[in-house]
């Protein structure tokens, strides 16, 4: 072969891999990762269902006997007898599963994954060997929290917030102290890195990877999320890294970071001297409070994108858009003080904290406001994704207006502790997040496979989940008004909350129904990726640069083709255009109001 | 499907209204000043962002039905109204701020005021999963503590034997009794871990943190007894550690004490 015949290389820095091992388990390409990612959510979705299904059951029937399920839990569930150790560990496993490997691990390291790189025009991520990396490293961390059931002394009891000096004391202080604890460290600090090279990948790619014409105001709101996401992931997770290192030294390296002089933990004196105990609430909630966001602005971006699709309009308010994911995201590392109100922490630091907190309810009316402002005038398509993602805006402003209660100080009082907390933590970082999480499956999963989701199905699924979820945790905030505390194993024998018993059961009850509602997700879900309706390339006539290639994408995306942007991300119903949408990589003579 | 969907928005809308607006479910008794305030404080947090929910809410489900795909050719090509956008947020960020600004009064009432003279200390000790409270005793002056002096039985709190303002502290379980309308200065203390003393009739809630001495001050203004529980989680029976608050006439809590005493030195 000579010199003057030989083809230029592709742009691509890798060749397709060959064999099942290079190109499904380790691969390198970034839609593999993000398949990857996104299953390792599913997975842990349903486990961490299932343990909130076992902690319902024993709210709302205190005094009942399961002996089926005494079966399958032997040890937890002796003779059919939900322990309060079991009760516990499900508490604190179902946050862990949820908040890690759920919120944090399906819309960023699964949907960015695999879309921004295709959105920006890039044939994969900036260091796909880090991506690999990244993915394996969260997988381990899966495995380590998952191992914490089966060691001896039982998975961890503390709640996910592994307050010290509880979790720093080692087995003196109670059941589930032991091993599985030092796990669930090892788990979250594995996650933390994992993150955190994932956070450089984003940053990078979407910094120095974009296609010609991809300037950053043509970006689609979804980078905009993911990359917001990626900087606060890059500055809060080494935070709460930092803070596991440390809390597991004062456990088996005998530090006292977090353990004061003077304890005595079941009548024996604890050598332990000099630590903070509020060090470590500071560690937690500074990364803690940006987690919320990292959980959300995904979805926040998602949603916008697929509003403005399925309402045909562009974007209400775009730089407004952008300005307030910014501020929201930059606004969460100033409020972490807000969840340590009654801790012991300065009062007078609490009212600077309180003030800060209020503002965050600026940038987020912003975008209420604008996802309503794509509303008004629009040509409203009701697919499964649109249903969604106006479910989200429903979702977003209940979860959001209940954080005005909790952040304001004296109402804290009440609140603190409270299922009021549950409640409103639930609905916006939970639900309101997973709703992002199902609108974006359904929009992106015909480009992810290449096939449609039963629209049916979809719709029924829908209708189930948002009423669902409005019926568990609403009632929560009536628990939470009448004063319960959370992570109580019984509140029977309490007076004052004789009404609980009432909401325990609605709660439960509607808490079933809607993990029922979900199985119709599975079956669309597996139904779909085999028999599913052809997609084509572009079944939602949406603008973004996915749409303009295969679904699903070749390896290198683009194959020989450089995309070159001409157009906005959201220019739909343009006067004069020959149809109702304007995809980025039209020619630049398509009519359009923005370039 | 549009219709379906905005009954949905607006019905779900009032199912939230209806749990959070039904006082059956609300806080128990107020028995302070201060725990008034605070449900005023939380009344009118109520009402903002119920004007704000309902009208969201609202407007999602109109325009849902409105604005749904009809045939029309088209739909509005806009990009947005900074001058809407701008009013809104001065709005949004005014009475954000002023609904903030507006709680901190009774904040500080708890929080950064000092005791009068007159008011009755006591100094509450937790542990895994017991309050243990001591009062002063007839000197009004707690005795010196180290955990050096910590006893499972009689001194659980650790008094100083060399020290004489500790000879006549008494210490009880579980029991916190103050007089009526008699500013009480409590402070908090913990043996172990974090617990947290919560007084739902008072709306007070405050850790117990382990190496700090919080204070925390309140007048109950209704003779009763009422329920106080953990709201930190510490533990495996957490939710079963409760104390009582007996709000008493002054003379029966002087009363009390001496009965509590003379069960002591028995």
């Amino acid at each position: 072969m000579s010199v003057a015949t030989q083809q230029k290389p592709p742009a691509h820095g890798h060749a397709p891999p060959e064999g099942f091992l290079w190109k499904y388990v380790f691969s390198k390409d970034h839609k593999v990762i993000g398949i990857q990612y996104y299953f390792l959510a599913l997975v842990s979705v349903f486990m961490g269902m299932g343990m909130s299904l076992l902690i319902r059951l024993q709210l709302a029937y205190p005094d009942r006997m399961w002996p089926l399920l005494g079966k399958i839990f032997p040890k937890g569930m002796a003779d059919g007898v939900l322990s309060p150790e079991f009760y516990l560990s499900m508490v604190t496993m179902h946050g862990t599963m949820m908040v890690f490997f759920v919120l944090t691990t399906a819309p960023q390291g699964g949907f960015g994954n695999y879309i921004l790189p295709i959105q920006i025009g890039a044939r994969d991520m900036a260091f796909p060997t880090l991506n690999m990396l990244s993915f394996w490293t969260t997988f381990a961390g899966f495995c380590a929290l998952v191992a914490a059931f089966f060691v001896q002394g039982g998975a961890p009891l503390g709640g996910w917030t592994g307050y010290a000096p509880l979790s720093a004391l080692g087995e003196i202080a109670g059941p589930g102290q032991g091993m599985g604890l030092n796990l669930w460290i090892l788990s979250i600090a594995l996650f933390c890195l994992a993150s955190l090279l994932g956070a450089l990948n984003f940053l990078a790619t979407t910094l120095a990877m974009r296609a010609e014409g991809m300037s950053l105001m043509r970006m689609p709101l979804t980078v905009w999320a993911w990359f917001t996401t990626a900087v606060l992931s890059l500055l809060a997770f080494p935070v709460l890294l930092g803070g596991g290192v440390l809390l597991l030294m004062d456990r088996i390296g005998g530090t006292s970071f977090f353990v004061p002089s003077g304890l005595v933990v079941a009548g024996q004196p604890i050598d332990h001297h000099g630590g903070s105990v509020i060090l470590w609430q500071h560690l937690f909630w500074f990364f803690g409070h940006p987690e919320v966001y990292i959980a959300i602005i995904p979805g926040m971006g998602a949603v916008s994108t697929i509003l403005s699709t399925f309402a045909r309009k562009p974007v209400f308010g775009y730089k407004a858009m952008v300005l307030a994911i910014f501020a929201i995201g930059g606004l969460g590392f100033f409020v972490w003080g807000h969840h340590m109100f009654i801790s012991g922490m300065s009062p007078y630091t609490a009212v600077a904290f309180s003030l800060l907190t209020l503002t965050i309810g600026v940038p987020s009316a912003v975008k209420t406001f604008n996802w309503l402002g794509t509303l008004w005038g629009a040509k409203i398509r009701f697919t499964t994704p649109m249903l969604f993602a106006l479910g989200f805006v429903s979702l977003f402003v209940t979860g959001g207006l209940t954080g005005i209660f909790l952040g304001q100080t004296s109402i804290d009082l009440w609140f603190h502790d409270t299922y009021f907390v549950v409640g409103h933590f639930h609905m916006i970082m939970g639900v309101a997040a997973i709703f992002g999480i199902f609108a974006a499956t359904y929009f992106w999963f015909p480009k992810m496979f290449g096939r449609l989701m039963n629209e049916g199905l979809g719709k029924i699924h829908f209708m189930l989940t948002f009423i669902g979820v409005y019926a568990i945790f609403v009632p929560m905030h009536a628990l939470g008004l009448a004063g319960h505390p959370r992570r109580y194993y019984d509140s029977s024998t309490y007076e004052y909350l004789r009404s609980a018993n009432s909401l325990h059961m609605v709660i439960t009850w509607a808490a079933f129904f809607t993990a029922a509602a979900q199985l119709l997700f599975l079956v669309n879900f597996f139904w779909s990726l085999w028999k599913g309706k052809r997609a084509g390339d572009n079944p939602w006539e949406a603008t973004t640069l996915e749409w303009s290639i295969p679904s699903p994408p070749p390896f290198d995306n683009f194959g020989a083709l450089e995309p070159v942007v001409h157009h906005g991300p959201f220019e739909f119903s343009v006067p004069g255009a020959a149809k109702d949408f304007v995809m980025q990589t039209d020619p630049p003579s398509a009519a359009t109001g923005k370039h | 499907m549009a219709l379906l969907l905005a009954a949905i928005v607006w019905g779900l809308a009032l199912y939230t209204g209806y749990y959070l607006y039904n006082d059956s479910y609300w806080m128990p008794t107020a028995i302070s000043d201060a725990a008034r305030q605070i449900d005023s404080q939380l009344v009118l947090t109520m009402a903002v962002t119920g004007v704000a929910f309902f009208a969201a809410q609202f407007l999602l489900g109109w325009f849902i039905l409105k604005y749904r795909d009809r045939g029309q050719a088209k739909a509005l090509y806009q990009h947005g109204d900074n001058r809407i956008e701008i009013g809104g947020m001065i709005i949004v960020t005014v009475v954000f701020v002023a609904v903030a600004f507006a709680g901190q009064k009774v904040w500080a009432q708890v929080h950064l005021t000092t005791s009068p003279p007159n008011a009755v200390h006591v100094e509450i000790t937790a542990e895994q999963f017991v309050w243990n409270v001591r009062y002063p005793g007839p000197d009004g002056a707690f005795g010196k503590t180290d955990p050096k002096f910590y006893e499972k039985i009689g001194n659980t709190v650790g008094v100083d034997p060399s020290d004489a303002a500790g000879k006549d502290d008494l210490t009880v379980i579980n029991n916190l009794a103050v007089p009526v309308n008699t500013p009480v200065e409590l402070t908090l203390r913990s043996k172990d871990v974090i617990h947290s003393f919560f007084m739902p009739n008072l709306r007070i809630k405050q850790d117990a943190v382990p190496g700090m001495a919080i204070p925390l001050r309140f007048t109950a203004n209704k003779v009763g007894d009422y329920e106080v529980v953990c709201a930190e989680l510490c533990g495996l029976t957490h939710y079963r550690m409760f104390a009582f608050l007996k709000v008493l006439e002054p003379a029966d809590y002087q009363a009390w004490l001496q009965e509590r005493a003379a069960e002591v030195t028995q």
